[in-house]
Parts: C-alpha cells; structure tokens; sequence
C-alpha cells in the first residue's frame, strides 16, 4: 500500500472516529476535551499525522528542483543536515541571513538556496485541503516529529533575537479592529473558553509549554496536519485581522514570543486536535 | 585600570544610546512588520485595522494604564453612547437568540452582505438551553430575572452592548454599537433576550 493510500484510508477511519465520539458530546458541556482524549487513546500510536511526517521524511531525502537536490544539507541551526532536535529551538537566529526565522520561513530559504525554487514555488500551498496535500505541512511534520520528547529551549540572545522576541510580545498586547480583539483577550485569563473550547493562558507557564507544545497538529476537524502559521494565521482571521502573508516575520516574531514562554516544557507534537 | 574605566565608560554609553533608540525604533520597527506581514483580504482593510482608535492604542499595552486614563478612557465612551429615538428598548428575544448563536461577519471570509452576529455564547453563558458557552464573560443566566427591568438597568444594559468600554475601561468585549458590529434592531432583540420574561434566559 502506498503511503497515500493509507493516508486515505486512516484519514477514512479518523473520520468514522471522529464523527461517532465527537457528536454524542455537543450538546455535553465539559465533554469535548475528555471526548478527544478518548479519540486519542482509541488510536494510541496511530495518530494520523505520522502519515504526514513519513511523507515529509520522503521529500526532504527526494530530489527535487530545478537543482534537483535533497534537502540533506539544510542548516536548521544546528548544522547541515541536523534535524534532531532542530525544531526546539526555533525560531532562532541564523548567521547566513542575518535574521531570525522560524522553522517554516527556513524551509522556504532551505528550498530556493538548495534546490532552486523561486519564493512562488517555495511558499506554494502552505496549507493542504482535501485532494490538495501540502508539501509544506508534510516537511513541518517531518521536522517537528524529530524534536518528540525533546525540552522547548529557544534562546533569545542574539540582538536580533531579542528584537524578534520584543515584537511578537507587542503583537501579543495588539488590540486592533472591528472587534478591538487581539491575543490578549482570549489568551491571558485563568480557565476561559470560547464555547466549549479551553483556552491556554499563556501567562501560566505549564499552559503556555502545553499548548505550544502540542502544535502543528492532526486536526480530526479538518483531516489536515496544521503548522504554527496556519494555527496562528486562523486566530487573526478570528481576530478580524488581515490576512497573515505566509512566511513573513510577523508570524516568526509571535512564535518566538509564544515559545520562550514554554521554554522548558517537553515537546510533543505532532499532536492530535479537534 | 585606566582601560577598565575607559571600556565600562564606553559600555554605559552605548548601553544608553540603544536605549535611547529603542521607544521610537521599537515603534517604527513593529509598524513595519504589521504592514509588511498583514494584507487586505474581502471585507477586511488592512490600513483600517493598522490605524487603532485612541482607545485601542491604550489598551494594547501590558504595562498599567493610570487612573486617570482609565477616567478618560470611561468619559469618551460614554459620550458615544446612542440610545434609540423611539425609546423603545425591547425588540424580539427570538431573534435575539440567532443573533447571540452566530459568530458571523467582519472575517475576511465573510461576505459584504453578511448579516453580523453578536456570538455572545461564545463568551457568555445566556439561556439555560444553549450548553455550549463560553467563559472569557461572566453569566448572563437569568439576566432580566435577577436584576429586574427598570429604565436604570434597562438603560445601562443597552448601554454596555453599545460600548462596553464606557463601564470597563479595555474591556475585552467588543463595542457592538459604536463600531457597527450590531445594528440598532439587533441590538433590541438582544436586549429582549436579556429581559423578556419568556425568554429562555430568565426561565
């Protein structure tokens, strides 16, 4: 069986799951996160965004480009080809670009320096629909998966580190809009919810290393591995924000914001949502 | 040891150059990054967001506003505050309970004519029907049953869905009246949700 193949077909069974667990809790009002956790335990090890991290582990070793190159010597900042790891301590600073950039904006990089694509071709379909699969979801779950088990330990040293850090914690204050919204009001309060859903404070330090911790995840409601960017670009969309333009700094500037403060927490994502 | 005061000397001044620089290239530097990383997509115009009123300005900072702040923030919004020419404050808690369900309007997948909703159960609990609400507000259960229906609470009440701020300085709820998320029927038929004694609210 090909590896699509099976991604189907557990994505088929994630559904069937997902429909006769989740829908007998919508009317129950504590019920949707002991619902998912039940989810999670039916499936134990097979949580479907491992069919995503296989497919990224393929194309990070396939040759592709007008360069026709493998991704094996992409530095994540901890050398040539290291990706053990690497994802824990992003976003972080790289000496080659003089910038701070986050897991996805060095995949960008990664894939025009070393196999020649144009920014176009390297930012192309970040996020996957069905029968649309996104390279890009599959490499972030390839590479996030490499740092499982792993303490978050980014490091806000360098001067442009800092800088970063500074606007991500100014963006997270930001009230903006039709609706005045911005991170702060739904993230920075004890024991909150938008409907059934919990909210992490990200003032509490375990809620923080949790919730950020357990991102990109398998969203059972969507059938799709989402990264960082996706998760953050849909709360501006909340927010009644503008749209986020994948991969630029702002996005990179809120996770180094939002990952210094679950340093220490262990890393355990890909992870499985609602 | 002349070296040594020589370098700390040299040290403290370029330690107070860049925090000299810092307030307004902080500025300049995050302005950039909102206008380079954020675009106008459907209904939602970037520069509109990026130029935050007064009021959004100052409650964007995690520092503490001053008393005195807070009291201005409290004056000019209440001066905004429009009640409705016929006097009438009660519309039809029906259609109240549709517009507190939905979270519709002002996304930028929403479309021109989307009909904006309130999604107050996204915050609030409301009637004792509706299992699914959330937690950033505080209960509304029972509402117009608690608190009674004279013109002072009926007033107030329009008052706060009008601009929350007026009661709460930076109040993370969204000035429904004054930024035009609502309409004036709207919010009638909200406040009879509150208030109506058939309403699911005050069973």
């Amino acid at each position: 069986m090909t590896i699509m193949n099976m991604k189907r077909l557990l994505i088929f069974f994630a559904g069937v799951l997902s429909i006769c667990t989740l829908n007998s809790s919508v009317s129950a009002q504590d019920n949707t996160s002991e619902e998912i956790e039940k989810y999670r335990e039916l499936l134990a090890d097979g949580n479907p965004a491992e069919l995503w991290e296989l497919t990224g582990e393929e194309l990070w070793y396939r040759e592709a480009g007008p360069k026709n190159k493998t991704l094996e010597t992409c530095d994540l900042g901890k050398g040539p080809g290291v990706v053990e790891g690497a994802y824990v301590e992003m976003p972080r600073y790289f000496s080659d670009v003089d910038k701070v950039m986050d897991l996805e904006q060095r995949l960008i990089y990664c894939r025009m320096m070393i196999q020649g694509l144009s920014r176009e071709q390297a930012t192309e379909r970040p996020f996957g629909s069905a029968g649309n699969s996104s390279d890009i979801e599959a490499l972030v779950a390839y590479v996030t998966g490499q740092s499982r088990g792993m303490k978050i330990a980014v490091v806000v040293g360098h001067e442009k580190e800092k800088r970063m850090y500074e606007m991500g914690k100014r963006f997270f204050y930001f009230r903006a809009g039709s609706h005045d919204f911005g991170c702060v009001t739904c993230h920075s309060g004890e024991n909150k919810r938008i409907r059934l859903q919990e909210l992490p404070n990200f003032m509490n330090v375990e809620q923080a290393r949790k919730s950020y911790g357990s991102w990109p995840a398998y969203r059972v409601s969507q059938g799709e591995v989402r990264s960082m960017q996706h998760r953050l670009y849909d709360c501006l969309r909340q927010q009644r924000f503008p749209e986020a333009i994948y991969g630029m700094d702002l996005l990179t500037a809120i996770s180094l914001y939002l990952a210094k403060s679950a340093n220490g927490g262990t890393y355990d994502a890909p992870a499985m949502k609602r | 040891m002349k070296e040594i005061i020589v370098s700390s000397g040299f040290l403290a001044a370029s330690f107070f150059a860049v925090a000299l620089v810092s307030a307004d290239q902080t500025d300049k530097e995050f302005e950039e990054m909102l206008e380079s990383s954020l675009r106008s997509k459907g209904i939602v115009k970037a520069e509109e967001v990026l130029a935050q009123d007064e009021v959004q300005k100052q409650c964007s900072t995690s520092g503490v506003t001053s008393a005195e702040d807070m009291k201005a923030i409290l004056d000019s919004q209440l001066a905004t505050i429009v009640y409705p020419n016929d006097g009438k404050y009660l519309g039809d808690w029906k259609a109240g309970e549709k517009i507190a369900q939905s979270g519709k309007g002002r996304r930028f997948n929403d479309k021109p004519d989307t009909v904006n909703g309130g999604n107050c159960y996204a915050c609030h609990q409301i009637s004792n029907d509706e299992l699914a609400y959330g937690t950033i507000g505080p209960s509304l259960y029972q509402y117009g049953k608690i608190r009674g229906n004279s013109e002072e609470m009926i007033k107030y009440t329009w008052a706060k869905i009008f601009n929350a701020q007026a009661f709460v300085p930076c109040s993370y709820m969204p000035r429904y009246g004054h930024k035009g998320i609502l309409s004036e029927q709207q919010m009638k038929d909200l406040m009879a949700l509150l208030f109506d004694p058939e309403s699911p609210t005050n069973k």
